[in-house]
C-alpha cells in the first residue's frame, strides 16, 4: 500500500483513539471533584499536566479552572490536543484516503466531526458526562465498523497498531491522573474518599466491572497491574502492545519473536519489558517515573515506524539530498 | 403536494407537454408525488439533503476568505427521458467521440484534415488546449480521450443540441451514482415501477476500459487515479471513482519515474504504474516538460509515456478538440472521418474570426450568447439579452480586439423540469451531461449522465459554482426487463427448543 494512505490510517486511528480518550479524563476528573471534599476539588491543573500540553494551556489561559480546562480540552481549535482537533485531523487524515477505508467508516467518522463541530458551536456543557460518553460511544462504533467493513489486511494493521500505542500512551496518562491527585493529599489514602477516586478512576477506563470480575476488591496495588499488566483487559498497556506487535508482524510478515526492521525492534523489546514485568518492578522503579519511562518508549516506536514506513527514502534520493539539505 | 398549479410557461418542460400533459413515461411518477401527503416531499427532500452531508459528498468553494465545504444542492424530481428518445442521443454521442478521436490523433499526428484544407491550421494550432510536446505520440491503442462528458441542452423545439465537448477532465459522475443512490432510498417505490435503465456499474465499466488501453504485454496492469489532492473542488469524486474500483489513488508526491518506468511509494518500497487515470490538467502533470513550476507533476512522466511504459487516461493535448472555435468545425469532423452527417448538431456558433459572422454577432450582441473560447465554468460569458448596454459595449470591444477568442451562439430556450421551491413547483433550466466511455473493445454511455440545474429563477447558468444543482436522470428501459428466478435455499438453522 502507498506509504502516504498507510500514515493517514495510523493517524486516523490515533487521533480518534485519543480524542476517546481525552474524554475519558475529562470525565473522570469531572466525577472526582463532584465526590471530593473542597479541599481536593480543584484538580484542573494535575490534569492538564497529564495532557503534557501545560504550557500551551498556560500561555492561553493562564491558571486552570473548570470552565477554561474543559474549553482549552475540549474545544480549542489552538490546541492540537483537543478533542475537537483530533476528531478533525482524524477527519482529515480519512478524506484523503476515503478511497481505501470504507465507506460506512467514513461516514461514521464524518458524522462524529459535524457532532462535535455543532456542540463547539453551542458551548453548553450543562449535562457534560452525556457529551463524554457519546465521544467515548462514536469512538468505539468506529472501531466496530472499521473492524467489520475493512479488510484485514495491511491497512487495517497499520489502523490498530496506531490506536493500540495512543492507548497504551492515554492508559499510562489516566494512571498518571490518579497519582498527581492522591500525592498531595496522603491523608485520603484508605479513606473512604480513595475508595471513591479509584473506582472513578476504573470507570474512567470503562475498566470497573472487569476489574471486580478479575480481582474483586478496591486495591491500589492491583489496579495498578490491573491497568498496566493485565494482558486480556483491552485498555491495559500490556494488552496494546501485544496487539500492536501482532498487527506490526502482519505487517512486515516477520515470524512472531523476530524484527526486520528498527520500528519492529524496538516495538519488540518493548514487548518483552512488559512481558516480564512485576508490580515489584514497577513500584520499586517509583510509579510515576516507570509510568513516564513507557510513554518515553512508545513515541521512540512511533518515531521509528515514521521512519521506516512512512517516509522511506530511495537510496539515490537520500544521497541526492543529503549534502545540501 | 401537487403539480397543479404547475405552469410551463411556453418553454419545453421535460416532464409535461405543452397542453401540461404528462410526457409518457412521467405519469407514474406524478401520480405518486401527488399522493403524498401534505409537506411528505419537503420531508424527503431534507432527509437527502441530510444524508448528503453525512456522506460528506461535498465540493470545495473558494472565496476570498477561506475555502468551505458545500453539499451539491440536489433536487428530488427526477428527469425522465424516453428509452428510444435516449437510443439517439446514444448513437449520436458515439459518432461524435470517435470522429474528435480520430482528429486528435490526426492533429498531432499527420495533420491529413489540415492539408485538406477542412480546418484552418492557424486556428488548431492556436488552440488553449494544443500541446506541442504531444506531436507524434502515439497512445496506447490509439485512444486519446477515453472519458468524455458532453454537455448537451434541449431548445424549446425539443430537440437535443451538443453545447460542449468535454474532453479534458469531466466531473460530475460521481453526483450522478450518488443521486441514483439517494433516489432509490427516497422513492424506492416508484423507481420500482418505473423500470429504469441502471447507472451502478459504471465504475466497472470504467476500471475495464482503463485495464484495457494498459502499455501492450502487461499482465494484471495496476490502474490509479491521480488526484491533485484533498483541497481540489472535485477531490470528492476523485477518491469516490478510485474507491468504486479498488485502485489506489495517488497523488503527484506518491509518483517519481525510477529507471524510466512510474513507480508509486508503497509501504513495501517501489511498485509499477501501468494506467494512470489523471485527474489533473495536462499544465501540472510533469515540470519536464509542461509547467516547470509544477509542484503536483512527476518529472520526467511524459518521457515514460512518449515510451509506452504507462497509458494516461485522458491522453495529455486532448483540450484542442474541446475549444471552443474547433467546436464549431465538429460537424465537417464527422463528415470528414466518418463520412456521416452528426446525429446530434451543434448549437448554431458564429465564428467571431469569420468576417460575416463577426458582423451579425456585433450587430446582434443583444440576441445572442458570446463565450470567450478558452473559459469554461460558465466564466467569460456574455449572455446578451440579460446584459446592461455596458457590459455589451464591453465585449463589443474585446471581440474586436482579439476575434479568434470569441464564439457566439443564439440564445437558447433551454428545457425546464419541475424544481421543488419552498411549497411548491417552479421551473428551470437544466443541461443533461452524459458521460462516454471510449474503449479499444467498445464504446459505453452511461444511461443519463448528469442533469444539471440553474437553481436561480430564469438563470440559464448550471455550473455548480454558480448556483447550479442537480437531478437524477432516468432512462427508462424499453420493455419490461424479465425477471430471474433464484434457485431455492434451505432455511438457516435455529436455537433448539426455542418458541418457534
Amino acid at each position: 500500500m502507498l506509504s502516504r494512505v498507510a500514515n493517514s490510517i495510523y493517524w486516523l486511528n490515533r487521533y480518534i483513539e485519543r480524542a476517546e480518550n481525552v474524554a475519558r479524563f475529562i470525565d473522570a476528573n469531572y466525577h472526582m471533584t463532584l465526590d471530593s471534599p473542597d479541599a481536593a476539588g480543584d484538580q484542573w491543573q494535575p490534569l492538564i499536566n497529564t495532557s503534557g500540553d501545560h504550557e500551551l494551556f498556560e500561555k492561553l489561559y493562564g491558571e486552570a479552572s473548570r470552565e477554561n480546562a474543559i474549553e482549552f480540552l475540549v474545544f480549542d481549535r489552538n490546541n492540537p490536543n483537543s478533542i475537537y482537533s483530533c476528531v478533525r485531523a482524524a477527519r482529515e487524515n480519512a478524506r484523503s484516503v476515503r478511497e481505501y477505508i470504507s465507506s460506512e467508516m467514513w461516514e461514521q467518522l464524518n458524522t462524529f466531526y459535524l457532532m462535535i463541530n455543532n456542540a463547539a458551536k453551542e458551548v453548553s456543557l450543562d449535562l457534560p458526562h452525556q457529551f463524554f460518553v457519546d465521544i467515548m460511544t462514536a469512538s468505539h462504533a468506529f472501531i466496530g465498523i472499521t473492524d467489520s467493513t475493512m479488510n484485514h489486511g495491511e491497512g487495517w494493521h497499520f489502523g490498530r497498531m496506531g490506536r493500540m500505542l495512543e492507548r497504551a500512551d492515554k492508559t499510562t496518562r489516566i494512571l498518571d491522573v490518579k497519582y498527581f491527585i492522591l500525592l498531595p493529599s496522603v491523608d485520603y489514602v484508605g479513606s473512604s474518599y480513595d475508595n471513591i477516586f479509584w473506582g472513578a478512576l476504573l470507570r474512567s477506563a470503562s475498566a470497573f466491572e472487569m476489574y471486580r470480575k478479575r480481582h474483586g476488591r478496591i486495591d491500589p496495588k492491583k489496579i495498578v497491574e490491573f491497568l498496566m499488566l493485565d494482558p486480556h483487559f483491552p485498555r491495559a498497556v500490556h494488552f496494546c502492545i501485544v496487539t500492536a506487535m501482532i498487527s506490526m508482524n502482519n505487517i512486515t510478515g516477520s515470524p512472531r519473536g523476530t524484527y526486520c526492521n528498527k520500528a519492529e525492534q524496538s516495538l519488540g523489546r518493548l514487548l518483552a519489558e512488559f512481558n516480564f514485568a512485576s508490580l515489584e518492578d514497577i513500584f520499586s522503579f517509583g510509579l510515576h517515573e516507570y509510568l513516564d519511562s513507557t510513554q518515553t518508549r512508545i513515541n521512540a516506536v512511533g518515531a521509528e515506524i515514521q521512519k521506516v514506513f512512512f517516509s522511506p527514502q530511495l537510496a539515490d534520493e537520500a544521497a541526492a539530498s543529503s549534502p545540501l539539505v | 403536494m401537487r403539480f397543479d398549479g404547475y405552469d410551463t410557461e411556453g418553454f419545453y418542460d421535460e416532464i409535461f407537454d405543452a397542453q401540461g400533459n404528462p410526457r409518457p413515461g412521467a405519469d407514474l411518477l406524478i401520480q405518486r408525488i401527488n399522493a403524498l401527503p401534505e409537506s411528505e416531499l419537503q420531508r424527503r427532500q431534507k432527509a437527502a439533503e441530510r444524508a448528503l452531508l453525512n456522506l460528506g459528498i461535498t465540493f470545495n468553494v473558494y472565496s476570498n476568505e477561506a475555502q468551505t465545504e458545500k453539499i451539491f444542492p440536489f433536487d428530488i424530481v427526477p428527469r425522465i427521458l424516453q428509452a428510444k428518445e435516449w437510443e439517439g442521443i446514444e448513437r449520436g454521442l458515439k459518432q461524435r467521440i470517435s470522429a474528435l478521436n480520430s482528429f486528435i490523433d490526426d492533429v498531432y499526428n499527420e495533420q491529413k484534415i489540415i492539408k485538406d484544407g477542412v480546418i484552418p491550421a492557424d486556428l488548431v494550432l492556436s488552440a488553449d488546449g494544443f500541446r506541442k510536446p504531444c506531436i507524434g505520440l502515439e497512445p496506447p491503442c490509439g485512444i486519446w480521450c477515453h472519458i468524455t462528458g458532453t454537455d448537451l441542452v434541449r431548445d424549446g423545439d425539443g430537440e437535443y443540441y451538443v453545447l460542449e465537448d468535454n474532453l479534458r477532465c469531466p466531473s460530475g459522475v460521481s453526483y450522478v451514482l450518488e443521486n441514483r443512490l439517494l433516489m432509490k432510498r427516497t422513492f424506492p417505490m416508484v423507481f420500482d415501477a418505473c423500470s429504469v435503465q441502471p447507472v451502478t456499474d459504471y465504475p466497472s465499466r470504467l476500471l475495464e476500459m482503463l485495464q484495457e488501453v494498459a502499455p501492450p504485454g502487461v499482465r494484471n496492469p495496476v490502474a490509479v487515479v491521480w488526484t491533485p489532492g484533498i483541497y481540489n473542488s472535485a477531490y470528492f469524486e476523485h477518491s469516490f471513482l478510485a474507491q468504486q474500483m479498488g485502485v489506489p489513488l495517488v497523488e503527484g508526491s506518491d509518483l517519481l519515474v525510477h529507471r524510466g518506468e512510474v513507480m508509486m511509494r508503497t509501504t513495501k518500497g517501489l511498485e509499477r504504474v501501468d494506467v494512470i487515470y489523471r485527474r489533473i490538467d495536462d499544465d501540472f502533470m510533469d515540470p519536464k516538460a509542461f509547467r516547470a513550476d509544477s509542484m503536483l507533476g512527476v518529472p520526467g512522466l511524459m518521457k515514460a509515456y512518449s515510451k509506452g511504459k504507462v497509458a494516461l487516461a485522458n491522453a495529455p493535448g486532448t483540450g484542442v478538440a474541446d475549444d471552443k472555435a474547433v467546436y464549431a468545425y465538429v460537424p465537417e469532423i464527422i463528415k470528414y472521418y466518418l463520412g456521416e452527417d452528426p446525429i446530434i448538431n451543434n448549437v448554431p456558433t458564429y465564428a467571431c474570426w469569420r468576417d460575416d459572422d463577426r458582423k451579425y454577432v456585433l450587430e446582434n450582441l443583444d440576441k445572442l450568447v458570446v463565450k470567450a473560447v478558452n473559459e469554461s465554468g460558465g466564466y467569460g460569458m456574455l449572455i446578451g439579452p440579460h446584459a446592461t448596454k455596458a457590459e455589451r459595449e464591453e465585449f463589443a470591444r474585446r471581440i474586436k480586439a482579439k476575434p479568434r477568442t470569441y464564439i457566439a451562439q443564439p440564445t437558447l430556450a433551454l428545457s425546464r423540469v419541475p424544481v421543488l421551491v419552498d411549497d411548491h413547483f417552479e421551473g428551470r433550466h437544466v443541461d443533461l451531461r452524459p458521460y462516454i466511455l471510449f474503449g479499444s473493445k467498445s464504446t459505453y454511455v452511461l444511461p443519463g449522465g448528469l442533469t444539471r440545474v440553474a437553481l436561480k429563477k430564469g438563470s440559464l447558468v448550471v455550473n455548480s459554482s454558480q448556483g447550479g444543482g442537480s437531478k437524477d436522470t432516468w432512462v427508462l428501459n424499453a420493455a419490461g426487463t424479465p425477471s430471474t428466478e433464484s434457485p431455492l435455499q434451505q432455511q438457516s438453522q435455529s436455537q433448539e427448543g426455542s418458541a418457534c
